[in-house]
């Protein structure tokens, strides 16, 4: 391992640099799993607790742009793989180039739950001013309004996933970071992303299945 | 093709098909199932993702008890919080 690591203090040996890497990464992945855990419990408490009002909410949702969106993270992590194996063996372009894939395919799934967000608008789901749709009033109302904090909160994320992408195809393509001296840039750039996408993951289940 | 390279691409086939599996369960006459498989193959693909492309199966001992620790806080959270809602 230590032909891609650049020794840095308070480290004396590769390894164990590279060990406090992912550790402090997987430490921190580990915090955003719990905040991201306790709105899920929320969740299964609100399907224990009113399962019909539950799942009438989530018929109410776009399951197929939902669908697709999965398998477009899905892909994307593959690309971020690809960046990470790129990266340890030095492949400057090839690394960005993946990243790049990944990028476009994090703009494509913005853009969907954009599109998945006017249709909940227009079917009167948001918690806006308007036209309420009937499925809002009582306990359905609060499956869709979590709904709706759990895929904002996601979003922000995934949109500070892009441009941890974005930032990090450029400094390996100007050699601001060198690979595959600096490859752990890509990896820890790689971990966030793919944190994001297990957190949609249980997303999907958790809200859009949810159909009863 | 890499070997690595064939691994990840097989870790996204393997995504892929479970993808296909937890959305056909919804439509399937499984009824009270349909939550278990949906939620056993969303903690496969979680479990693909971390164990692969997350890079855990390259750690040693202590890093991997750190990227999952947070598991088991989460499921004395979950336990509890549907204990005292199943047992009211």
């Amino acid at each position: 391992m230590s032909d891609y690591v650049t020794l840095r203090e308070p480290y004396a040996v590769s390894g164990q640099q590279r060990d406090a890497d992912f550790l402090g990464m997987y430490l921190f992945l580990g915090a955003e799993g719990m905040m991201f855990g306790a709105l899920f419990c929320l969740a299964f408490a609100y399907r224990t607790v009113h399962p019909q009002a539950s799942a009438l909410a989530a018929r109410h949702m776009q399951l197929w742009i939902a669908t697709a969106n999965t398998a477009i993270l899905l892909t994307s992590s593959l690309f971020v793989a690809l960046a990470v194996h790129a990266a340890r063996n030095g492949a400057r372009r090839v690394t960005a180039a993946m990243l790049g894939v990944a990028l476009a395919l994090g703009l494509a799934f913005l853009g969907l739950k954009g599109v998945e967000y006017g249709i909940d608008y227009r079917d009167g789901l948001m918690p806006v001013i308007g036209h309420p749709a009937a499925v809002r009033e009582g306990p359905a109302g609060l499956f869709i309004d979590l709904y709706f904090v759990v895929t904002a909160l996601h979003a922000l994320h995934l949109t500070i996933g892009l441009f941890l992408l974005a930032w990090t195809a450029a400094v390996v393509l100007a050699r601001r970071k060198r690979i595959p001296a600096q490859a752990v840039v890509v990896e820890m750039t790689g971990l966030y992303w793919h944190f994001v996408d297990v957190v949609w993951v249980f997303v999907f289940p958790i809200f859009y299945l949810a159909r009863g | 093709m890499a070997r690595p390279v064939i691994t990840l691409v097989g870790v996204w086939v393997a995504l892929m098909v479970l993808l296909a599996t937890t959305v056909g369960a919804t439509f399937s006459p499984f009824g009270a199932w349909k939550p278990v498989i949906n939620l056993a193959v969303a903690f496969a693909k979680a479990g693909l993702i971390f164990w692969v492309f997350m890079h855990v199966r390259e750690q040693r001992g202590l890093a991997r008890l750190v990227a999952v620790a947070f598991l088991a806080w989460l499921a004395i959270l979950l336990g509890l919080t549907q204990a005292d809602l199943l047992t009211r």
